[in-house]
């Protein structure tokens, strides 16, 4: 295979990574945008979240070369050009269940597009069902253990750090896609590639970790899931850009996005996203490092451009952490509108009716939960001393038959003509249900391997 | 005096547990909300959405209190049958929370 386009790339003291997704469904635009006018060095994306390998892994059962995120043909075919173009390498989660077949389709969009010479790697190794099914082991997160979990095993991938996505970089690599990796991990990986970060280095190890946890929401440090109008204003969301920073050789950075997009780079917006699921600061676990969030400053340079400093580390955990999916059923839900004076009233009788309909079903509901939008579903403390215009009825339940939950949605339907008056606008839904748990394996026990895909 | 007049939050989720972080838009209101928004009073607002313990971690350069929620997801996001099942809203709803400036 000859050499892609990161082929001959040095080391240098100053490294452009941009953000182009921030989860699975995220925009698409903001990426080309990136790529396109970034001047980056890197484009991560991360699109993997801990339910989303084990819908993935379930595609694969039933398509061999299914299992990766569906929307990576789209997103990369829209990236790819301005990427290549512009020497930006592309690192991402989008492997989910099947980094391979993955690689092997992005393989295929870059050859439609008539672009390369191009090497793509493939990071495989974090599925460690067969450990799982061989031992059994206690559940991190919840009592007992894998196997004592209720519902049928199916899914069971390790947290994968930096270290296979930096040897793929090492062998120039310009588009690395993996499976289940630490989201951090992703934009660290380039960082200890391009300076030379031994594994040890803790400090530089946890300041990498800082900027890629920062980075990796994509919209959500630069406004998305902040603005709240009249207290905290953005502009532009419509358009809203995805960031990038700037990172020095001793891992500090300046976090920016390109001009003319849409959002806001604030002291306040990277503040929010520093402590986004984070639990103890001084204790950020990946299987890099164990990171030290507690001493990040962040100081405004100028619009749009915040500089973050400060940040450690210390040796990283032993043992890795490993999400382990379940089938457990399936969620029936069903919803309808009820308006006027009387409406919560009307609302609560047609949740009792429902109730004492379903509960022929008996053992058969392993959960239930009846509620009225606009009022009591998302706050749960709700008294119901405000009388809304329009609430909305909403009876969901957990059944182990598909058959069993799909009775839930015909139940709230029959409300039309079987319920209190004036129902409207009812619709009803069926998913199966994935439970993840977590637990711990030795790092022994995991074996990441790199498989390559090339454009001549 | 609400929290929203002082502070700014979001949420996050992991499994069954949810985290709120809260910044005080001024630093010197810092102290206030250090003495105003503690764990017991995070968790009696949020009441039996709640069913965990409810800890505290300070940042004080930051200006910020982050609050980790054990059991505050119906079960965590893929089993609940929450409309809102990763909590995104928790933090919303802490705004409203009183505050004296007495204190």
């Amino acid at each position: 295979m000859t050499g892609g386009y990161a082929a001959g790339t040095r080391a240098r003291n100053n490294v452009r990574i941009g953000c182009g997704a921030g989860f699975s469904g995220d925009r698409i635009e903001p990426a080309v945008t990136l790529a396109e006018k970034g001047e980056l060095d890197y484009l991560v994306f991360e699109c993997l979240a801990e339910r989303t390998i084990a819908m993935a892994v379930r595609t694969r059962l039933k398509h061999e070369e299914g299992g990766y995120d569906p929307l990576l043909a789209e997103r990369l075919g829209a990236v790819l050009p301005a990427a290549v173009r512009n020497g930006v390498r592309i690192i991402s989660n989008m492997g989910a269940a099947n980094p391979i077949a993955a690689a092997r389709r992005a393989a295929e969009i870059a050859r439609k597009l008539g672009l390369g010479p191009l090497k793509i790697a493939a990071v495989s190794g974090d599925d460690v069902l067969r450990q799982l099914r061989a031992q059994d082991r206690p559940l991190l997160d919840a009592p007992g253990s894998v196997w004592q979990w209720p519902g049928e095993l199916i899914s069971a991938n390790a947290y994968l750090g930096a270290e296979p996505i930096v040897e793929a970089l090492e062998q120039e690599a310009d588009i690395v896609l993996t499976g289940r990796a630490a989201d951090p991990s992703l934009f660290l990986a380039p960082l200890v590639h391009e300076f030379g970060w031994s594994w040890d280095d803790w400090g530089s190890l946890g300041r990498g970790t800082v900027i890629g946890h920062l980075l990796e929401c994509a919209g959500q440090i630069t406004g998305g899931y902040f603005a709240d109008p009249g207290v905290k204003d953005i502009e532009g969301l419509a358009e809203l850009g995805f960031p990038f920073a700037e990172v020095a050789c001793d891992g500090t950075a300046v976090l920016r996005k390109v001009a003319g997009t849409g959002g806001a780079i604030t002291l306040a917006t990277c503040k929010e996203q520093l402590l986004y699921e984070l639990h103890d600061p001084t204790q950020y676990i990946t299987p890099d490092v164990v990171a030290d969030f507690s001493s990040v400053r962040f100081e405004q340079l100028g619009r749009d451009a915040v500089r973050v400093s400060g940040g450690g580390g210390k040796a990283k955990p032993e043992k890795l952490k490993v999400s382990v999916g379940y089938k457990e059923g399936f969620v029936g839900e069903g919803q309808i509108t009820y308006a006027g004076p009387g409406a919560v009233e009307r609302g609560r009788l047609a949740l009792a009716i429902v109730k004492q309909r379903l509960s022929r079903l008996g053992k058969e509901i392993l959960d239930l939960r009846l509620e009225l939008i606009g009022l009591d579903s998302v706050d749960g403390n709700a008294n119901g001393a405000r009388a809304p215009r329009e609430v909305r009825v909403r009876v969901a339940a957990r059944i182990q038959t598909q058959e069993g939950a799909a009775l839930v949605g015909r139940e709230v339907e029959a409300l039309y003509t079987n319920g209190p008056a004036g129902g409207g606008g009812a619709t009803q839904s069926i998913k199966p249900v994935i439970a993840v748990v977590s637990t711990l394996v030795d790092r022994a026990q995991v074996r990441p391997t790199l498989h390559w895909e090339g454009v001549e | 005096m609400i929290l929203r007049d002082l502070a700014h939050t979001r949420s996050g989720d992991k499994g069954d547990t949810s985290n709120i972080s809260v910044i005080a838009f001024r630093q010197e209101d810092y102290e206030l909300l250090r003495k105003e928004v503690t764990a017991e009073r995070v968790k009696k607002a949020l009441g039996a959405m709640v069913l965990g313990v409810v800890e505290r971690y300070e940042l004080p350069e930051l200006g910020a209190l982050n609050f980790v929620l054990h059991r505050a997801l119906a079960g965590g996001v893929t089993r609940s049958l929450a409309l809102d099942m990763h909590g995104k809203c928790l933090a919303s709803l802490l705004l409203s929370m009183e505050i004296s400036s007495k204190s």
